[in-house]
């Protein structure tokens, strides 16, 4: 059924980009809110607002019955839960399609599915996707854990099912290491997410990890290509690209090959992502998990192929068939995004909720800033740091990155602290420059370059940040 | 007995406990010593300690568990 107005349970940047791709499609738009957001731009933009609640999370974005009632009184026909909060929870998408309203997303069971990390492995393995060396599903008793360890070689990652984001992940490097963090992690994975269940993964050492954008409508399934995502900081991604500067062309065609039939193993509906660990040396890649959702990185998949990805969502949930075909998505360049976080990249990220003074935003050929920010905004303290993605592209991945110099330097946000100087000094980095990146090399370069991050305080600034 | 304010130097929401299903830090009445945590701070996803400056006892929270709190309120009342 067609999709006449679309109800946004999520907040910040992601509900702008939204409110943008639902209006673009002629579909009238309704934010709902906590209290904190009440001066947001995504309420200012939408063309109603709902208030569900307090600042925190719990007691307003994640409270299913709020976002529901707030759907009838409007007369939502459709919600769209961005990325984070409910966007990966299939009871409340199965709360939502209960209520007669579209869930912009796959079916709670697909969510279930993919959400537990040993089933997803498992439907992974039965559609062919190369997975990381491991147990088989969850681990039985101790005994069985210990001969798998040692069949697949020292170090072991120990993963909770239920874990996810980084969290209920320990590293074993020997056996006797193993004993001892095995019982250990059981019994955090049951206090920390009511589920013990354990499965393994060999570590592999460096790595790039590179994740496969894919649509589909239940009938038929496609891959928007790749992106690259190995700068990471505590696990989050801070700087993105696409497509993946070091695939070659037969390895790109298997990893998109794999991640198309992961989709149609599980009749996938609506846009998600398939990550992976790419190692380099071999060429070899192994499935890590699924997202069942929109990615914060999505723009760069949308610079190089034309497609709204958005938009392709929701024209997914209102019902219609897959508007493209493999053969119309090809590759155009390359496209960089980096996150603008409000952190103070020198003095170790700490969180900066400031009030925006004055906005410059940068502009011109090649340049997309998806951002949430308004001169005078007071940035809450209550949600994460996001600001907005400063995203360019240009015909090679050097003209790429000069774009990205020249538009982070046209970026004023005075009044806060942001990630910005982060991606000045990165931009100028040599090995960056070659492409020559794996996920854990950002964080030891924070530490030997950190010197190019801090700025010498002047006495104004001092005075402001005390 | 004079009083001493602990202020918040950072907004989020405030929280009296190491986590939900631990007791609070200190409870009116307590002994505080300068040094001691007396609550925690989440602003945007990261946790900060507020400690104590002042050795004391404990008067009163004038934040509770879960507010949302403001750079410079008071979370708490300690006597000297």
């Amino acid at each position: 059924m067609p999709i006449n107005k679309l109800l946004i349970a999520n907040r910040g940047e992601i509900a702008v980009r939204i409110i943008r791709a639902a209006r673009d499609l002629g579909i009238r738009t309704v934010q709902v809110y906590s209290s904190a957001d009440a001066q947001s731009l995504a309420v200012e933009l939408a063309d109603e607002a709902v208030e569900i609640g307090p600042p925190q999370a719990a007691k307003s974005y994640l409270k299913v019955d709020a976002i529901l009632e707030a759907a009838r009184q409007s007369g939502a026909d459709a919600i769209h839960p961005g990325y984070g909060f409910l966007a990966e929870n299939a009871e409340f998408a199965d709360a939502v399609e209960a209520a007669g309203v579209a869930f912009v997303g796959p079916s709670g069971d697909t969510i279930r599915a993919m959400g537990d990390k040993a089933t997803a492995r498992r439907a992974a393995k039965n559609a062919g996707v190369p997975t990381v060396p491991g147990s088989d599903g969850l681990l039985e008793d101790l005994s069985e854990a210990r001969a798998i360890a040692e069949a697949i070689g020292f170090p072991v990652m120990i993963k909770a099912t239920a874990g996810g984001g980084g969290r209920g992940i320990r590293v074993a490097e020997t056996a006797v290491e193993f004993e001892q963090l095995a019982s250990q992690a059981a019994a955090e994975a049951k206090a920390a997410f009511g589920d013990g269940g354990l499965y393994l993964e060999k570590v592999i050492e460096r790595a790039r990890h590179i994740e496969v954008q894919i649509l589909g409508d239940g009938q038929r399934f496609v891959h928007c290509f790749e992106r690259e995502c190995s700068l990471q900081r505590r696990r989050q991604k801070v700087w993105e690209e696409a497509p993946a500067a070091v695939l070659a062309p037969d390895t790109r065609e298997q990893l998109c090959a794999s991640a198309v039939a992961l989709a149609k193993s599980v009749d996938y509906r609506g846009a998600g992502t398939i990550e992976y660990l790419y190692d380099d040396v071999t060429g070899a890649f192994y499935f890590i998990e699924m997202n069942t959702r929109i990615q914060v990185e999505h723009p760069v998949t949308e610079q190089i192929t034309g497609i709204d990805l958005v938009a392709e969502m929701i024209r997914i949930a209102a019902g219609e068939p897959l508007s493209l075909r493999q053969s119309d998505i090809s590759i155009s360049g390359h496209a960089i995004e980096v996150r603008i976080n409000a952190e103070d990249p020198a003095n170790g990220f700490m969180p900066f909720p400031g009030v925006v003074a004055d906005l410059r935003v940068p502009g011109g050929p090649g340049v997309r800033f998806d951002h949430m920010l308004y001169s005078g905004y007071q940035i809450p303290p209550f949600y994460d740091s996001l600001l907005g993605k400063l995203i360019v592209s240009g015909e090679t991945r050097e003209h790429a990155i000069a774009r990205l110099k020249r538009a982070a330097s046209e970026l004023q946000t005075d009044g806060l602290k942001t990630t910005t100087p982060l991606f000045l000094a990165l931009a100028e980095d040599e090995e960056l420059l070659r492409g020559q990146v794996h996920t854990r090399w950002l964080e030891p370069w924070l530490e030997t370059n950190a010197e190019k991050l801090s700025k010498p305080l002047t006495l104004a600034e001092g005075d402001a940040a005390s | 007995m004079p009083t001493s304010e602990i202020r918040t130097p950072l907004p989020g929401t405030f929280y009296r406990k190491p986590a939900p299903d631990q007791p609070a830090y200190k409870e009116p009445g307590d002994q505080v010593a300068k040094g001691d945590v007396i609550g925690l701070v989440e602003v945007m996803k990261s946790f900060h300690e507020i400690r104590s400056d002042v050795d004391g006892v404990v008067k009163a929270f004038l934040a509770e568990n879960e507010d949302p709190i403001s750079p410079g309120q008071v979370l708490v009342e300690v006597e000297t």
